[in-house]
């Protein structure tokens, strides 16, 4: 859940795909920071006849980019698990996984069974859990010692200090922090609309004390490494970056529970190249290959022992960060039903277009 | 030459243009109309209907919304005119014939930059660490370093300077065209330089003012990146709206319904803009 520019990033070398004509392509549609350099080269030299092209996206634009194409032009995706089940049933852009030639039993059970839950139709499987983390709060500790829960980025003590990037995220944290579960309400749309209706007094009236809403990993980096902020919502993996040049700033799992989001494969409907997609997802789940992905995204792998699968400095900021109490306080990303995120861009409009600040 | 080779020709050299008009403009606009009618009553179950516009109606965010688009973009537009006039005629009157070509230059240089790059270049001296604020903190007139992003001021600023090229250029061929006679015969009739301005400049200039206004007002009202960029938490911009219907709510249909809006609302402007100036097109931009 990093990076929300886009950029395309076409790995491929036009030499080696001129040359080994009989060449498949792999057409990954993936998060910035999850196809790093070194792998996929790794991975073009265990199958020299795959190339592998890399395209970096986001949430919404990975289900808008296969909606326009029904499910054409890549042939992996990887988005969170819970926004699998409302596009497929709305768009029908994936195409149900073949769990036997998947190495499921490297994954760690809870995130395979909460993915495979949250991603069944019909009897048919469409996501497999691929690296997993959370959503919190980070703070420059020297400067803002007292930040422990959502509200606390709407405390006039941090007066055009703090930021949140204005997605849903946002949303369901500030309901927890009132004390509500917003999860629970999905099954009354009604009453959801009455609680988005209370969460977006909160954050109109919180408007002035936000400096700006970020958009992706960098610019929240930016504000937070120059010192224009002090505290703000945040990947977990974004903080940890931040840890390892400033120390200061550490990963702080909100009181109400940090959000944790599962990033999962996906195989689109019209996908060309299944074979080399299942060769992908194993050859990530390789012990060694996970502790070199895990340095680029930051997160954890939903592996058995993922945790102990990450570079020594990552380790370090994890374990800084979470206790065995946090870790038990997390709260897992329900499914979106159909119709919700209607109803939270919505809200989300009405908080941006509100003049508070 | 004879008739059948005429007509050869003139089919050749019109098609690349029929081309490019009806299959990336008309097309894809028919599509977005078609598009927009279509009311989602159930997960893949549409049907006919004007929903998506009846929504817009009711909710006043997306108006206002709209509205805010058009005021602002029709300050830019002002704002580049007055900025943009001066400049165009140093450039076509007043500097030397050598000169001339080096100015114009220098006008169209920031356009082989990007946008983005742009955009970012004004985040990088407005930020409350960037160079601006650094440079008021070094020299002792504040203590504290001051945020100039995100306002609807910085805003307005940084489109101006994006789109007052698109300004300058139409204005700087029309007024080439106008020979220093003209002027000098209203000085000679005892004209000041306000009534010669105001006589004979304008009068003259008039067709590159259309167009320049028409072309900085369209290109406004439909950027996207800068408003979002230096804006920040309060830029409401209709193109934003667009952008959230497509991609963060997957709702197409409004979002086709917001783009045939914003389309038809700033032909209403520009419309609207030549009636009470009593021009026409075919004497303004066609002249220039």
């Amino acid at each position: 859940m990093r990076s929300s520019i886009v950029l395309p990033g076409l790995v491929a070398a036009t030499a080696l795909m001129a040359s080994t004509a009989s060449a498949e392509t792999l057409r990954l549609l993936t998060w910035g920071s999850y196809a790093p350099e070194e792998l996929i080269q790794k991975f073009e030299e265990k199958y020299p006849d795959i190339t592998v092209e890399v395209t970096f996206s986001n949430n919404e634009e990975m289900i808008a980019k296969l909606r326009a194409t029904g499910g054409a032009g890549f042939d992996l995706a990887q988005p969170s698990h819970d926004r699998i089940y409302a596009a497929q049933l709305e768009y029908d852009i994936y195409k149900p996984l073949d769990l036997s030639q998947i190495n499921t039993d490297m994954m760690s059970p809870v995130h395979l069974e909460a993915v495979k839950a949250n991603t069944t139709i019909d009897g048919n499987v469409y996501g497999v859990p691929h690296q997993w983390g959370t959503t919190g709060l980070m703070a420059d500790v020297t400067q803002a010692p007292d930040v422990n829960g959502w509200e606390d980025l709407c405390d006039p003590a941090y007066q055009g200090k703090t930021s949140m990037r204005l997605k849903r995220t946002i949303l369901l944290a500030t309901a927890f922090s009132m004390g509500e579960d917003p999860f629970a309400l999905y099954s009354d749309l009604d009453k959801y609309q009455e609680l988005l209706d209370k969460v977006a007094d909160e954050l109109i009236a919180c408007k002035e004390n936000i400096k700006a809403y970020w958009q992706g990993g960098d610019d929240l980096s930016a504000m937070m490494l120059s010192g224009e902020i002090v505290a703000a919502e945040t990947w977990d993996s974004t903080a940890y970056k931040l840890y390892d040049q400033n120390q200061n700033i550490v990963f702080i799992p909100p009181e109400t529970g940090a959000l944790t989001w599962i990033d999962t494969f996906a195989i689109p409907a019209k996908g060309k190249a299944d074979d080399a997609a299942y060769k992908w997802i194993n050859f990530v789940l390789e012990p060694e290959n996970i502790t070199i992905m895990s340095a680029s995204t930051g997160a954890i792998a939903a592996v058995n022992g993922g945790a102990d699968l990450l570079p020594e400095d990552k380790k370090a900021a994890v374990n800084a960060a979470f206790t065995q109490a946090d870790i038990d306080n997390l709260k897992f990303f329900a499914n979106i039903p159909p119709g919700v995120e209607d109803m939270e861009g919505k809200t989300l409009e009405k908080i941006k277009a509100a003049t508070g600040g | 030459m004879s008739a059948d080779a005429k007509r050869l020709s003139l089919i050749l050299l019109f098609a690349p243009f029929a081309l490019w008009i009806s299959l990336l403009i008309i097309l894809p606009h028919i599509g977005m109309v078609a598009l927009s009618l279509r009311e989602k009553v159930a997960p893949r179950v549409y049907e006919f209907g004007f929903g998506n516009y009846i929504d817009f109606i009711n909710e006043p965010i997306y108006w206002n919304t709209l509205l805010r688009t058009g005021s602002m973009s029709l300050l830019v537009t002002v704002l580049a005119l007055l900025i943009g006039f001066p400049v165009a005629y140093y450039i076509a009157k007043i500097a030397g014939k050598r000169s001339r070509g080096a100015l114009f230059l220098m006008c169209l240089i920031p356009l082989w930059v990007s946008d983005l790059i742009r955009a970012f270049g004004w985040i990088l001296l407005l930020r409350e660490t960037g160079v601006v604020s650094s440079v008021l903190i070094w020299s002792g007139m504040t203590t504290e370093g001051i945020e100039f992003l995100y306002n609807d001021v910085t805003v307005v600023v940084g489109l101006v300077y994006t789109v007052i090229l698109f300004m300058i250029v139409p204005l700087v061929s029309t007024l080439d065209g106008m020979g220093d006679d003209m002027i000098e015969a209203g000085y000679n009739l005892g004209g000041n330089t306000l009534t010669v301005l105001r006589r004979i400049i304008i009068p003259y200039a008039m067709p590159g003012i259309v167009a320049g206004c028409i072309v900085v007002f369209m290109l406004t009202a439909g950027s996207y990146l800068t408003p979002i960029l230096l804006g920040g938490k309060n830029s409401s911009w209709f193109t934003e709206q667009i952008y959230d219907q497509f991609i963060t709510r997957f709702n197409w249909e409004s979002g086709a319904a917001f783009g045939i809006l914003l389309l038809a609302f700033t032909s209403f402007v520009v419309w609207l803009g030549l009636r009470l100036s009593g021009q026409s097109l075919a004497n303004t931009v066609a002249k220039t």
